[in-house]
């Protein structure tokens, strides 16, 4: 990168693409060579900053100028002003909430500032096509130092002794893990990385895998040259068109610059990788069902033991982990295990990477040490809660979490604080709600998901949670009663009790833990009647206030079923009996005459 | 599905796809995923044709295809639209935008129009939660969507 | 089960309900409790041991016990012992667990009990009056998943009532490699079903019914064929006459409280007498005469074999059992010309009984009506054949299964176990212990040895009993010493082990002079229309026995020396393989396509 002077680097995740950022390098390039800078500035498409909320984002070094939600139509200025004349636009630049100060720097930005990357280390810094800017940034020298400097044991006692635990969801401990794969004696084993992210609201495998592809690679090769394995399998949602073009990319490098292939670095150790679809079943995130997946079959998990690492893929031992846990494996290797360890809390180490999403104001994909408090992220690195409303709740997990509120805000986030609190790490979505939300309808929601990927092949997950989510609809309808809630609460129980797979033993989580935090809520859609968030359809009451009503009559006019009566230019009055919640004479009304209830 | 008569050249694509994966049954998700990219769905005959090569039952792979959602069997429409019901997407309103997508475009979820132009369909999480509500048009993403912008985003469908 | 040679003689301890045992390692908690005559419910898990097979999904989750430590219940059929572990069978959490689990699956299934065809013979039945289920907790209108119904000439399929145990799956996939049902959609809507939902007449089915022999529920059941029996039986014009297959003497008595394995030869004679079969025979006379046909047809090719004709298809496989025959004409078509084309004894019979016995009596085809009591489903789909019909008239025109034929006598009201023993009706009754060993495994090629050598020896056989061709592994071989020349012979039971053989012919891995299959697990002692064995596979091997038992106490124990087949041949087919024989009781096979 020495011969510029100057770098734009162009955020290429997906959602910046969505927004078109390909078009802003595009036209960040057609500008510098229209003012003859091409030997002084270069665009890089990188992978996700992480912020967003704030996409399309352009960063320009070594100034480190943070520029969001860039458009098209601003390249011109970017090049005319920053780069040719050295003077920021300031127009583009951050605003703090608070302050109201625009801030250049993304250091100083709250979203940042508590942020520690491991595994996000190189996302938005390099160009994930290219192999020579990860190498610059220390790639692949923690494979080299493996395989020249470290036997296979002495790198499973440091990621043993880091501390590491899987980062898809159920924290077992990494180096264990590869440690009882390298115990196994087979003619072939198998390293698999698990990239069939399918929890609905997370989203940092993706970004991983488009931002930094070559650390996945990398740490694929040194578990596989752990355990014994000479074949790797990234397992990716066939949804993931860029991930998986940027994976294909790199391993084509790797095998260019021999870091793939046999006799890798002349240790006489051979490894390469293959793409596996995933095409679209949540249950494939568990290791036997994606292993099931991976060999042509239905996605069904099968009852453990054998584990995978006696007998996974082919009937051989494999490795599986997810793609978060595999991106701290060099950066291990490299710092060391003290330096890993000596971040998070005393029994989760390093960081965790969240998808914060929801009502929030700054979205996006954030990396903090372990023991950070769910108040730290949502009201600082968040920002807060959108449109100045209150913090109601938040969702972590996924759907196999829980909902977790106000009382927990100061909880340091680490596995078994999430676990005693009810929800759980997963894979680490974070959805934050605010009074708008009914939390029996976010319950219902999560759900409804559940059914729609339980792959039914025990009872209590494919039966059981369709009655759970029957009963959330019917309590959502104004029909439940307080028995009904009360045996949510044991079935849920029993679900999790009796489930075969993590999927089913966690599915309940959403439903259990709204019931315990916000029971005051199920009450009052079962014994009054009334949604207290306002959002559940039946439980609405439409009326007119007689006082801000002109008698326009768009009310009457926009409804369907005739419920709404009156006289122009008098107060019209709406037959709760007739009336269908549908909300149009709402959406219609000018003078906020329609009150709902 | 009746309507699809497996010819002499698909067979071709079909052999070719298998072999191109080693007609190995261990490749089926694969081989599955190619021929729907290239028929655009998976009709009974294809689905025959795939267990013959692969000498596996046909029920064994209409097992697997009835299995994961990304495979179909009904063709979609020319263009597929894809409304994320991630839960970023979900708290901020995804469901009224597919509301006013099926009033719209009047058809239920998985359906396609009568002139064949558009399909529906849900899907979990695109992975651009920061702007929810997201669906797809195609490849095509649509951001921080609201209801009453969908019926200018058809319009623009020719 | 899962024990390996290695590990068989490590013993751990544990507790299980408050006692102390001592247990292999590598033992499930199901067995450990089963072996200490503590009863573990299952719905799922399905273990035959004597044969090999096993379905262990972990699906129905009302097994789970409880084990110290761990923090949900632990499923017992697939969880291993560990040493120091403290197990909990019974508790109230246990209780609780298993009923919520139950009542789930009722809530999802079809509540026509009384009308059901596997009342009374329903695991799921018996479970909930076991665990005492009386109300179902679910919302009004709970969604119940619906599949398409399915009616085949052998069996009927009613998947609502499916409770995704797998065993079909297993039994059809696995065990049979038919692989005509696969478990189909996701979550609520999967079930084990034909690809598209397609009717069995048009899958790879085999109809071997072994998908029925081992459902828990209503949902896989037979073609029930009584109705039909009762209208022949009223109807005045009719002769009604009824074949009993060698398998079900030895396990109808099972229906009436009987020890598996017990005889009841003479009251099931009794028993048909009394419903009103004007003609009580048995389908052992036509088994001999199989022999006759079939061990003529394996000496022919035998000997121009030996002659060097190089034309000459070898090995020659039985072909008595119809759910081979479907097996071999949609998997081996290029072998089609290899089977014996002999008839099977339900056919040969039908054939004699429409053809020769009408004869005799003097009375059209139409007004001769066959019932066939067999162990067997596949004999339904048989009997119903194109090519064993005359003018639209099939030679057999009813099949029952010893299911049905039970059902008919309770229904009659008959004291089964009270009947004095009776004996078949001449000359289709007369039968020897050759054709009795048709109903087990390795039974229908020691007829056909003990025939075959005397035939081309000429000598008398000194000893009788052919035992390294009895038993019940799956895959067994033998070669036996025709005076000097060496007769290799394989056999086969459960379809996935023909199919090894048969793979291992093609590629030539095999020397076979003559092959025996058996669809069914035992043969047909296991059949798939025999009493319901709910996952005891002691039961099959007592009837394994039995059919030996019933073999060694016959006078007459070789085919060629039946008397009444002898005076068959002098009196009207002339010779085994004469025109007449090859019109009346040989066949051909058609290539099927379905997959």
């Amino acid at each position: 990168m020495a011969q510029y002077k100057m770098h734009l680097l162009v955020c290429g995740g997906t959602g910046c693409r969505a927004s078109q950022s390909e078009r802003i390098a595009g036209n960040l390039k057609e500008e510098i060579k229209n003012l003859g800078l091409e030997n002084e500035a270069q665009v890089v498409i990188t992978g996700c900053f992480g912020f967003c909320e704030k996409g399309p984002i352009v960063k320009i070094v070594p100034d480190n100028t943070f520029y969001t939600q860039v458009k098209p139509e601003d390249c011109k200025e970017i090049i005319s002003e920053h780069v040719l004349k050295g003077r920021k636009v300031t127009r583009l630049l951050y605003e703090d909430p608070s302050t109201k100060e625009h801030i250049s720097d993304s250091k100083h930005m709250g979203f940042y500032q508590k942020q520690i990357r491991i595994a996000l280390r190189n996302c938005g810094f390099i160009n994930p096509e290219n192999i020579d800017e990860y190498i610059a940034r220390d790639g692949y020298a923690a494979l080299g130092k493996a395989l020249t400097e470290m036997t296979p044991q002495q790198v499973i006692d440091q990621i043993k002794k880091s501390g590491l635990r899987g980062r898809g969801g159920g924290g077992f401990p990494t180096g264990l893990k590869w440690e009882i794969a390298a115990g196994n004696k087979a003619d072939q084993k198998y390293v698999v990385c698990n990239a069939d992210e399918g929890d609905p609201g997370a989203f940092m495998d993706r970004s991983i895998l488009e931002g930094d592809p070559h650390s996945i690679i990398e740490a694929m090769a040194i578990c596989g040259y752990c355990i014994g394995a000479t074949k790797g399998i990234v397992y990716i949602r066939a949804e993931y068109p860029l991930a998986i073009q940027r994976l294909k990319i790199a391993a084509r490098q790797c095998r260019e610059y021999g870091l793939l292939g046999a006799d890798i670095m002349g240790s006489g150790f051979d490894f390469d990788i293959e793409l596996r679809y995933g095409a679209g079943a949540f249950v494939c995130g568990e290791e036997t069902a994606l292993i099931h997946s991976m060999e042509g079959l239905r996605g069904e998990p099968t009852v453990k033991p054998p584990f995978p690492a006696q007998s996974g893929y082919m009937g051989k031992p494999t490795n599986v982990n997810n793609v978060e846990t595999f991106a701290n494996v060099p950066a291990i290797l490299l710092k060391g295990a003290e330096w890993f360890s000596s971040i998070g809390t005393e029994k989760s180490k390093g960081t965790k990477v969240f998808a914060l999403a929801g009502k929030i104001n700054n979205v996006g994909l954030i990396e903090v040490p372990m023991g950070t408090t769910l108040r730290e992220v949502i009201f600082e690195i968040g920002g807060g809660i959108k449109d100045g409303k209150k913090f109601k709740a938040v969702q972590t997990g996924g759907p196999s979490g829980g909902c977790l509120t106000e009382k927990h805000l100061d909880t340091p986030i680490d596995f078994d604080n999430l676990i005693a609190a009810g929800s759980m790490m997963g894979s680490g979505g974070m959805i934050v709600m605010d009074e708008d939300d009914c939390m029996v309808s976010v319950a219902k929601f999560y759900l409804e998901f559940t059914v729609d990927e339980s792959c039914g092949k025990c009872a209590p997950c494919r039966v059981g949670n369709k009655r759970l989510h029957e009963m959330l609809e019917k309590i959502c309808s104004g029909k439940g009663t307080i028995e009904d809630v009360e045996y949510l609460k044991n079935l849920g129980a029993v679900i999790k009790d009796t489930a075969l797979c993590g999927l089913g033993q966690t599915s309940p989580n959403p439903v259990l833990s709204t019931i315990e935090h916000f029971y005051d809520e199920y009450k009052a859609h079962v014994t009054e009647r009334i949604c207290p968030a306002g959002q559940c359809k039946a439980l609405k009451l439409y009326t007119i206030l007689a006082d801000k009503c002109t008698g326009c009559t768009a009310c009457s006019r926009s409804c369907p079923v005739g419920a709404i009566s009156g006289e122009k230019r008098q107060p019209h009055v709406i037959d709760a009996d007739k009336c269908i919640r549908c909300g149009a004479c709402y959406d219609k009304c000018k003078f906020t005459a329609i009150h709902v209830q | 599905m009746g309507a699809f008569k497996l010819q002499d050249c698909h067979k071709k694509t079909i052999a070719d796809i298998c072999t191109y994966y080693k007609n190995e049954p261990g490749n089926l998700i694969k081989i599955l995923y190619s021929a729907q990219r290239e028929f655009g769905y998976l009709p009974e005959d294809i689905q025959r044709e795939v267990a013959r090569i692969l000498n596996i039952s046909v029920a064994k792979v209409y097992g697997v295809v009835s299995f994961y959602s990304f495979f179909t069997m009904t063709p979609k429409g020319k263009y597929p639209i894809s409304v994320c019901m991630g839960t970023a997407c979900y708290v901020r309103g995804a469901e009224k935008v597919l509301d006013e997508l099926k009033s719209q475009l009047n058809i239920k979820v998985g359906g396609v129009t009568e002139d064949g132009k558009f399909s529906l369909d849900c899907l979990r999480c695109v992975g651009a939660c920061g702007l929810a509500p997201v669906m797809l048009i195609g490849e095509k993403v649509y951001g921080r969507l609201e209801a009453s912008k969908i019926k200018e985003i058809l319009d623009s469908y020719e | 089960m899962f024990n390996n040679v290695f590990s068989v003689m490590e013993k751990i301890k544990i507790t299980i309900d408050k006692k102390e045992i001592e247990v292999a390692k590598g033992t499930t908690i199901y067995q450990a409790a089963k072996d200490n005559g503590i009863h573990i419910p299952t719905l799922c898990y399905l273990n035959l041991d004597h044969l090999k097979i096993e379905n262990r999904p972990g699906g129905c989750r009302v097994c789970v016990v409880e084990v110290e430590g761990r923090k949900n219940l632990a499923p017992s059929c697939s969880t291993e012992c560990t040493n120091g572990m403290v197990v909990k069978t019974h508790t109230v959490r246990v209780l609780n667990a298993r009923k919520t689990v139950l009542e789930l699956i009722l809530s999802d299934h079809p509540k026509d009990c009384l009308i059901c065809s596997s009342s009374g013979q329903c695991d799921l039945q018996k479970l909930s009056q076991t665990l005492g289920i009386r109300e179902i907790h679910a919302v009004e209108n709970a969604a119940v998943s619906t599949y398409r119904k399915d009616v085949s000439p052998a069996l009927k399929r009613d998947m609502d009532k499916c409770i995704m145990c797998r065993r079909c799956e297993t039994i059809c996939n696995t065990v049979q490699t038919v692989g005509a049902l696969s478990a189909i959609n996701r979550g609520f809507m999967s079930v084990v079903a034909p690809a598209f939902e397609q009717d069995l007449i048009d899958s790879p089915c085999t109809f071997c019914g072994q998908c029925v022999a081992v459902c828990p529920t209503g949902a896989l059941t037979p073609f029930d064929d009584t109705g039909r029996v009762i209208r022949a039986l009223s109807d005045p014009t009719k002769t009604v006459i009824v074949q009993t297959a060698p398998a079900v003497r030895a396990a109808l008595g099972e229906e009436f409280g009987m020890e598996p394995g017990t005889l009841v030869t003479g009251k099931m004679v009794a028993a048909l007498r009394t419903l009103g079969f004007d003609k009580v025979f048995d389908t052992d006379f036509a088994a001999d005469l199989t022999i006759m046909e079939e061990g003529t047809e394996l000496l022919g090719r035998i000997s121009k074999f030996l002659e060097g004709d190089k034309n000459v298809k070898l090995p020659i496989l039985t072909s008595c059992c119809p759910a081979w025959v479907n097996f071999f004409e949609n998997n081996y078509q290029d072998m089609l010309d290899v089977p014996s084309t002999a008839r099977s004894p339900q056919q040969m019979f039908g054939s004699i009984a429409k053809n020769y016995y009408t004869q005799l009596l003097g009375i059209k085809r139409e007004d001769l009506v066959v019932v066939s009591v067999m162990p067997c489903l596949a004999k339904k789909y048989e009997c119903q054949r194109e090519e064993f019909k005359t003018n639209g008239n099939p030679d057999v025109d009813f099949s029952i299964s010893t299911r049905e034929l039970a059902s008919l006598i309770k229904a009659a009201n008959i004291d089964f176990n009270a009947l004095e023993d009776d004996d078949y009706d001449s000359p289709l009754g007369e039968s020897t212990g050759a054709a009795v060993i048709f109903g087990a495994t390795g039974g229908v090629i020691e007829a056909a040895v003990r025939t075959a050598y005397e035939l081309f020896t000429k000598k008398k056989l000194e000893k009788i009993d052919f035992t390294e061709l009895r038993g019940l592994e799956g895959i067994r071989t033998a070669s036996i010493d025709f005076n000097g020349t060496m007769i290799n012979i394989g056999i086969a039971h459960q379809l996935g082990n023909a199919r090894k053989l048969l793979d291992g012919i093609r590629a030539g891995l095999y020397n076979f002079h003559a092959i025996e299959i058996m669809a069914c697990p035992g043969g047909c002692i296991g059949g798939a229309g025999q009493p319901l064995h709910h996952g005891n596979s002691d039961v099959i091997k007592a009837r394994f026995d039995a059919i030996y038992r019933e073999d060694a106490g016959k006078k007459i124990r070789k085919s060629h020396e039946n008397p009444y087949i002898v005076k068959l041949y002098e009196e009207y087919l002339g010779h085994p393989l004469s025109e007449k024989a090859h019109h009346l009781l040989h066949t051909h096979y058609f290539e099927k396509n379905k997959n």
